[in-house]
């Protein structure tokens, strides 16, 4: 076994055996993200490289600790990517912090998230086990999924070590197209287009203009934009980048930056402040104070959840980051933390403040 | 065969008999050995045990009161969709009550603009996207079984199709399944949002083979029917071949809307039965399928011709029209059926290895295939390497089944040595429980143990299938010791 590995199961063990937190981090690119970290500090950072990448399986393994941009380097060069963009929001990010967060970006909601392209998983365990979940092929249903449960979990079910990922190739042909209309046309338009076999592949409304990216097969992409209209942009990566990475104006300066999760079709959240629309409708951004209570209660009647993404430790503290859960998924979540780490070594506190 | 579950209750028949009647009308409450003989096996007709009761609810309010009961008296409960699973996941269980959901069949609404469906677990596969279809969408997913198989099944299994290289397992186009815990509360997995606030435990509901919750209601994601299909048929001269051809579409940077390869024993049994009009001489054939707008197909097609052409295809058959397309699908469809017309039984393998490994893994079969004195055809989801070799015995001949299941077996435990699974989307069920120790270490198992015990403590929920108890791992490491492959060293 890797010296790494053994050196961090025996941490893990002495952090159980002492009721010790650890603070799982990668390139700390999210320490933002989820409640303030607290506990020790464990480096992924040291474990790093692709173990194996088979572009015609459409598989790669890397180690947790390795730069997300080193990955994607690799992928770009096969002419493959990780489909769902996922953020880096920093030059540190690394591949198991992305599987932990669960975040995705622009193409989202053509293509999937994450969680959709995790095909295994080895991690270690609250108690100090080596466990290996999943798989490298595809398809895979021997045991239950804990690899796809690990995207999203903040690191607070275990220690990523290792993972393998689907990958796609990079799309053909690529096109974006601004049209000027209100949020509410905005919505409508984007909800009908869903309906339709368009290859869009990601959209974004701000400020009065929805801003629609197509991608795929040339001859697709050319009939999509005589069918939809609207003006093309020319040089849209760095808008699409910026959206990816949160460096658009709109999510410049440092008033509290809600993530909304909500059905696509849920009418404009009316809630003070700007907005941004994300996902086809699905994911909406607001910022400023807003009475949290409120908008998550709106949230869940649009059939999603509110996520104080961005704000200071007061605030992330007296409100929650996220939605607080039902009391049966709130014991369930209970349950699952307690079988994957009893003591309650891994990011404590983390994603809900009793565990 | 009896299926001996190591995994028993000591059970009150007529105590839980008389709560189930205090629940439900006389007529949802079967308990007479000639009412519950339909109920003994699923799919995998190989495995049988006579449940004690079958309950047929037709409330959320019923399953959850019933739910009740069996928590509380500790009596197992098995859910049962339509029985289509081949791996006998909805096998009932000796001492327990089967809780079938084949009353929950409406289609409780169809949303064009959210292109999403919520249906009751009941409902047919095929129903979801024949109710879609006037909107111009579709629901994605098709397992061969889409006439008969159910929405909640599908879920309970995270059941694949052919399609699902380009468009996702069950897992990827569920948005939320609400169920019942063991303990009767009412529960809600995922959102009509895109993820849901918390641990992505709709993920693990998906393929959890009703080990985790009973569900009743599934929330589902369609998908815009494309307005054209069109698929390649590849001859080949050679299975390795046909392999490479494989990797060598996926190399080009092309995701076909299918991508499947059946070898010549699976097409001599198909084509008599459907008369698709394959090439019998041809040792593999590749159906790789395009989809999309008129233009786009014809690009893509061009684009697949040419590579397979490059990869030694013996010969290129396009389908100039749907009724073509449809009946060159037919014989991959139909595999199943076809090889039980020849056969008096098989039994269907479900191993997922690297693609990269199939020439070995065909050499293997055919190796064993004489060893053990049984035919094998072979189809092939060869976009994502998931096998299914077809094991053709008769029951009927003393000794033939259990040559057949170690047949099974040493293909599986290969399927794991070649970096692959057990299991690609048939599930665990009663069939693989013993071979889940080939693929995962004690302390893995135990893992999986602990992740059911945060949803069912007392283990009642299918008991006995999935999982295997450690005591099942030991004696299976035991008797097969040198027999079994040992898995590669994974750290």
């Amino acid at each position: 076994m890797d010296a790494q590995l053994k050196e961090w199961i025996a941490r893990v063990h002495d952090a159980a055996e002492a009721g010790k937190a650890l603070c799982i981090r990668g390139g700390g690119s999210k320490d933002f993200y989820g409640a303030v970290p607290v506990g020790e500090l464990l480096d992924t950072t040291g474990y790093r490289g692709i173990v194996s990448y088979e572009p015609t399986e459409l598989v790669v393994t890397v180690r947790a600790g390795t730069p997300l941009a080193e990955l994607e380097a690799a992928l770009k060069e096969k002419g493959q990517c990780l489909p769902f963009e996922p953020p880096h929001f920093g030059a540190g990010a690394t591949v198991g912090g992305m599987v932990a967060a669960g975040l995705s970006g622009p193409r989202r909601a053509a293509v999937g998230a994450v969680r959709d392209y995790v095909l295994g998983v080895k991690l270690i365990d609250g108690k100090g086990g080596l466990l290996a979940f999943g798989g490298q092929v595809m398809k895979n249903v021997a045991g239950y999924d804990v690899p796809r449960l690990m995207a999203g979990s903040l690191g607070t079910l275990g220690l990523l070590t290792e993972i393998s990922l689907k990958v796609l190739p990079l799309p053909m042909a690529g096109m974006t197209l601004r049209f000027a209309m209100t949020e509410t046309e905005a919505l409508k338009k984007l909800n009908e287009w869903g309906g339709k076999p368009l290859p869009i592949a990601a959209s974004a409304w701000c400020d009065g203009a929805l801003t629609v990216r197509l991608a795929g097969a040339f001859a697709a992409v050319r009939a999509a934009r005589e069918a939809l209209g609207g003006e093309e942009v020319a040089d849209a990566g760095a808008f699409w980048q910026s959206l990816r990475e949160q460096t658009h104006p709109f999510f410049a300066g440092d008033s509290p930056l809600w993530r909304v999760a909500v059905a696509s079709v849920s009418p404009p959240l009316a809630q003070p402040g700007s907005t941004f629309v994300e996902w086809g409708g699905a994911q909406r951004w607001l910022r400023g104070e807003l009475d949290a209570g409120q908008l998550r209660a709106i949230a869940a009647q649009c059939g999603g959840h509110a996520t104080l993404f961005r704000a200071d430790a007061e605030s992330k503290a007296r409100v929650g980051v996220f939605q607080p859960l039902s009391p049966v998924l709130a014991r369930l979540h209970r349950n699952l933390k307690q079988a994957f780490d009893p003591a309650g070594v891994f990011n404590r506190g983390r994603m809900y403040p009793d565990y | 065969m009896a299926f001996a579950n190591d995994v028993r209750f000591p059970v009150d028949r007529r105590e839980i008999l008389g709560r189930l009647q205090a629940i439900l009308p006389r007529h949802l409450v079967l308990a007479e050995e000639e009412e519950l003989r339909p109920y003994e096996c699923d799919g995998l007709t190989a495995y049988r045990a006579l449940p004690l009761i079958v309950v047929l609810p037709e409330t959320e309010t019923q399953v959850g009161a019933i739910l009740k009961a069996c928590h509380e008296l500790k009596v197992p409960l098995v859910p049962r969709g339509a029985a289509t699973g081949l791996s006998g996941g909805a096998m009932p269980h000796e001492d327990g009550v089967v809780l079938s959901l084949a009353r929950f069949k409406k289609i409780l609404k169809i949303d064009p603009l959210s292109r999403t469906a919520v249906v009751q677990p009941g409902v047919r596969n095929l129903a979801v996207s024949e109710a879609a279809a006037p909107y111009g969408l579709y629901y994605a997913p098709d397992p061969s079984s889409q006439i008969a198989c159910t929405i909640g099944g599908n879920v309970a299994e995270n059941s694949g199709g052919v399609h699902c290289l380009k468009y996702g397992l069950t897992v990827h186009n569920v948005l939320k399944v609400r169920g019942f815990t063991i303990n009767g509360e009412a529960v809600e997995f995922g959102a009509e949002a895109l993820d849901a606030a918390g641990l992505d435990l709709l993920a693990i509901i998906n393929g959890s083979e009703g080990l985790l919750a009973v569900i009743t209601e599934v929330t589902v994601k369609l998908t815009p029917k494309p307005e054209l299909a069109q698929v390649v048929l590849a001859y080949f001269d050679d299975v390795q071949k046909a392999g490479n051809a494989v990797a060598d579409v996926i190399a080009a940077g092309i995701i076909p809307g299918g991508l499947e390869m059946m070898d010549k024993p699976a097409t001599h049994a198909v084509e008599p039965y459907v008369k698709a009009g394959y090439d019998l001489d041809a040792e593999a054939v590749l159906l790789c399928e395009s989809d999309g707008t008129p233009v786009e197909v014809a690009e893509e097609i061009e684009r697949m011709k040419a590579v397979l052409e490059k990869s030694g295809a013996t010969s290129l058959v396009v389908s100039q029209n749907e009724a073509e397309r449809l009946r060159f699908w037919a014989g991959r469809k139909a595999a199943f059926p076809a090889v039980g017309r020849i056969t008096p039984d098989y039994l269907c393998m479900d191993g997922t290895i690297p693609r990269k490994r199939l020439a070995e893994m065909l050499e293997a079969i055919a190796d064993l295939s004489v060893k053990y004195g049984l035919r094998c055809a072979n189809v092939f989801h060869a976009g994502d390497g998931n096998l299914h070799p077809l094991i053709m015995y008769d029951a009927n001949q003393p000794g033939e089944l259990e040559r057949a299941t170690a047949f099974g077996s040493e293909i599986l435990e290969l399927s794991v040595k070649l970096g692959g699974t057990i299991t690609g989307e048939h599930g665990v069920g009663v069939e693989k429980v013993d071979l889940m120790a080939a693929q995962f270490t004690p302390a893995e198992i135990s893992a999986f143990h602990r992740l059911k015990a945060a949803f069912d403590e007392k283990g009642l929920l299918n008991p006995g299938k999935g999982i295997p108890t450690l005591a099942r791992c030991r004696e299976y490491t035991q008797t097969r010791g040198a027999a079994a492959v040992t898995p590669p060293p994974r750290f």
